[in-house]
């Protein structure tokens, strides 16, 4: 095929807006959307933080004056409201919304995403289910307390807080959610596939992009699961219907109901449920991939089989979802299909994970900022999927059911880890997105109590859920299997849990400090070598590149290659005639 | 012999491999709203997917009888009994509407504007008819029948009360896409005369017919799984 002279990437035409409202409001610049998302995944964020803190002060202290204003109501919808928007509102809009927009353009070399104006829209979509979601806090009644997984008929029967108004606005919340993520879903994949710059193959793009892509792609084949169980949760809660829910007695009365399927959610939401943990994890591989490559100084091992493993991962992921339903009444040869897919998810996992180590092995390991929290990311990571291969068997699941050990190890793997690999890249890019470093000092302050804390907070859950304390409880007296022991180990958690919270301050203090007061950062501070750290100038203005895009020559991980002088070769240097 | 056949094959292979990974665009001539909009009919797909999953789910595990399809959508004319006469007709008209947008997608390639309006205007129409007839068959069903979406009328009861949930809630579903259909037909087509595409290729007509042959498929899946089932 002869080569096209002038590529239809440079030849579109961007939105120059004049105003300042048009810049940095309903900008449809990508980098702007990255911040707008960052800037709201966090403040909401925050307020799931804040809701955790209140959970762990009524564990630990659940007879103490100052825990008297929260009620039982309160700790469930704090449990609901913490876990939704932990794993949405925050880690999925963050990880694609944030990274997805300030990465995918700037790494493949476009000017900006495919449809600019369906990305902005996508932004204030998603700011609007932000919006719908708090004011599940004004409606009468509260926000819903029916645990994160809103399982009927539980979910819309009286007795369950918020089951006036609350499972509403948590519902529509949901599905204007997924609008969001579906305009700016599209926008990733279309841009990843279709406006990619000179030289730039699938196989030479950032293991970053490669995650984002298939994530993007789960969530576009996940969402419409959670969707459809959001419709039709809410024509059961207000038209009547009995998708749902069976013929129940609730209060001493017969429900209007009857005969519906309460399975059928469960199926539905885990469907979307399961793909959405690697919707999360697979971004944050990618990240994590990239850091540890740049931060090492080596390329990453293994690159093809990075890639084919986050594909593998990916498909893999669509049928696993009934292992989050052992105990919930499937016919016993369920269990034996889906523990089998589980645990063969395992294999590309631990490749990844080999991989990274070897990446490390014998490289030049330069322990900044990121790289510390990247290698966090690996060992948290490492005890969290290791968890999972003992849930994964239904032997081992049962006694483990709805137990702290639960707790400990998805906070870990899908909690904890996704965290590390956000504040890692935000680390590593906040000086191309703003043009000034970030503080060192406060930056390892930050770190080690983050990491450290969260392992005193999540390792000691692993033992309270072996001696089978039961998760979602408000209160639990000292019983036989409850010894005190156990609240003494729970009030340790609480306090490391208070620490961690409050250590945030100083990320965010650097955030907004560094902003105005830090360092000025040179074009290319950590040495690496994806097309992000060559733009002409820092921070990347509307449009990224020159008139010309870019041409790669090579693939992002050339470090350290022999007999080179520099110990890096960004993708944009030609390589050298053989000689 | 075979090892020509062999070779041919490998090189297929490769070369679409090789295709699908090299730089720029991965689909070669497909333009970024073609792209973008074949991404978004997957994930509808899987919208009326688990909908129609749903539905299976439904019509396995209810405890009383599902109403019978035949009975239910007859239509009496001059006095006699016809299955399933007012669901063939909006389904022949969907049908035709989507060779008409055909025909409308190669004028566009012709650049004969006033042809692609009037054969985008005509789709638009049978598509607003089919919406039309099914606001007739909803009410028939409604206030002769006696179906609700929760259940029956009072002395209506034909069996499990799934049955009028589960089809309001996908034939609406269906109809609200068609209805989306019906105005996105008629934005491109004024766009269309207007000039507003005249730069381009006239992908844009080939785009909205991919959306509403989609819509037009998705029906036959729902004919089949609500009426002949």
């Amino acid at each position: 095929m002869a080569t096209v002279e002038v590529p239809y990437q440079e030849t579109v035409p961007l939105h120059h807006p004049k105003t300042w409202i048009g810049k940095y409001i309903f900008s449809q610049d990508h980098k702007i959307i990255a911040v707008q998302y960052g800037i709201t995944a966090m403040a909401v964020g925050l307020v799931a933080l804040i809701l955790s803190e209140f959970m762990r002060l009524q564990i630990a202290f659940p007879e103490a004056g100052f825990m008297a204003f929260f009620t039982a109501d309160h700790y469930y919808q704090a449990i609901t409201m913490h876990g939704m928007i932990m794993v949405i509102y925050l880690l999925t809009a963050f990880l694609l919304g944030a990274f997805g927009n300030f990465c995918v353009p700037l790494m493949c070399g476009a000017r900006d995403m495919v449809f600019p104006f369906v990305n902005m829209l996508s932004y204030w979509v998603y700011l609007l289910s932000v919006i719908i979601l708090m004011i599940s806090y004004f409606v009468p009644g509260g926000p819903t307390g029916a645990g994160w997984t809103l399982y009927p008929p539980q979910t819309i029967t009286q007795g369950t807080p918020g089951v006036d108004w609350g499972i509403a606005t948590m519902l529509i919340s949901l599905a204007v959610f997924i609008v969001a993520f579906t305009m700016g879903g599209l926008n990733y994949i279309t841009t990843i596939l279709q406006a990619r710059t000179r030289g730039l193959t699938l196989m030479r793009m950032p293991l970053t992009v490669w995650g984002i892509f298939i994530a993007t792609f789960l969530g576009l084949i996940a969402f419409p699961a959670l969707f459809v169980s959001a419709v039709m949760m809410l024509l059961d809660k207000f038209l009547k219907t009995s998708f749902f829910m069976p013929a129940i007695v609730s209060l001493g009365s017969k429900l209007e109901y009857s005969g519906g399927q309460p399975l059928l959610f469960q199926h539905l939401f885990w469907f979307f449920g399961h793909p959405e943990v690697y919707i999360v994890a697979l971004p944050a591989f990618g990240v994590i991939s990239d850091l540890i490559s740049v931060h090492a100084r080596k390329n990453i091992f293994g690159y093809r089989m990075m890639v084919w493993a986050i594909v593998a991962i990916g498909a893999l992921s669509l049928i696993v979802w009934a292992h989050h339903m052992y105990v919930a009444g499937m016919h016993p040869s369920f269990g034996f299909f889906f523990a089998t897919t589980t645990l063969i998810i395992a294999v590309p996992t631990a490749l990844k994970v080999y991989n990274w180590i070897l990446t490390l092995w014998r490289a030049n390991i330069r322990i900044t900022v990121p790289m510390l929290f990247a290698l966090a990311f690996v060992l948290t990571f490492i005890v969290g999927g290791i968890t999972g291969l003992f849930l994964g068997n239904v032997i081992i699941d049962i006694p483990l059911s709805d137990t702290y050990f639960v707790v400990a190890h998805f906070h870990m793997v899908m909690g904890v880890s996704p965290i590390l690999a956000i504040f890692g890249g935000i680390y590593h890019w906040y000086p191309k997105l703003t043009g000034r470093m970030l503080n060192d000092t406060i930056g390892r302050i930050h770190f080690y109590f983050t990491f450290i804390g969260t392992y005193a907070i999540y390792f000691p859950m692993h033992y309270l859920g072996f001696i089978g304390v039961p998760r979602r409880y408000y209160e639990t007296g000292i019983s036989e299997f409850y010894p005190v022991a156990a609240h003494n180990l729970n009030k340790f958690i609480t306090i490391a849990a208070l620490i961690v919270g409050v250590s945030q301050i100083l990320f965010i203090f650097n955030l907004v400090h560094s902003y105005f007061k830090g360092k000025k950062a040179p074009a290319n501070p950590w040495g690496a070598n994806s097309l992000e750290w060559c733009t002409p100038e820092t921070p990347p203005r509307h449009g990224n590149w020159e008139d010309r895009l870019p041409t790669v020559h090579r693939w992002a991980y050339d470090f350290g290659v022999p007999g080179e002088e520099k110990d890096h070769i960004p993708q944009t240097v030609p390589r050298r005639k053989a000689s | 012999m075979t090892d020509t056949t062999l070779s041919t094959q490998e090189s297929i292979f490769t070369s679409t491999a090789r295709d699908w990974s090299s730089d720029m665009t991965t689909f070669k001539g497909v333009p970024w709203g073609k792209a973008m909009m074949w991404i978004f009919l997957l994930s509808d797909t899987f919208i009326f997917t688990c909908f129609l999953v749903g539905y299976m789910v439904m019509r396995m595990t209810v405890t009383e009888a599902w109403p019978v399809a035949s009975e239910v959508f007859a239509l009496t004319v001059w006095g006699v009994s016809v299955p399933l006469l007012l669901i063939a007709i909006m389904t022949f008209i969907l049908i035709t509407s989507s060779g008409t947008m055909a025909m409308a997608v190669n004028m566009g390639y012709q650049r004969r504007k006033w042809a692609v309006f009037w054969l985008m205007l005509a789709t638009a129409l049978l598509g607003a008819s089919f919406v039309g007839m099914q606001c007739y068959e909803w009410s028939k069903l409604i206030i002769d029948e006696g179906i609700r979406p929760w259940g029956y009328a009072p002395d209506h009861d034909l069996g499990a009360p799934q049955f009028g949930s589960i089809f309001f809630m996908v034939t609406g579903f269906h109809g609200l896409h068609v209805s989306v259909g019906v105005i996105y037909l008629i934005t491109v087509a004024i766009r269309v005369v207007r000039g507003k595409y005249d730069h381009t290729n006239f992908e844009i007509v080939e785009i909205t017919g991919l959306y509403w042959h989609f819509v037009d498929l998705v029906w036959v899946f729902i004919f089949a799984f609500f009426y002949l089932w």
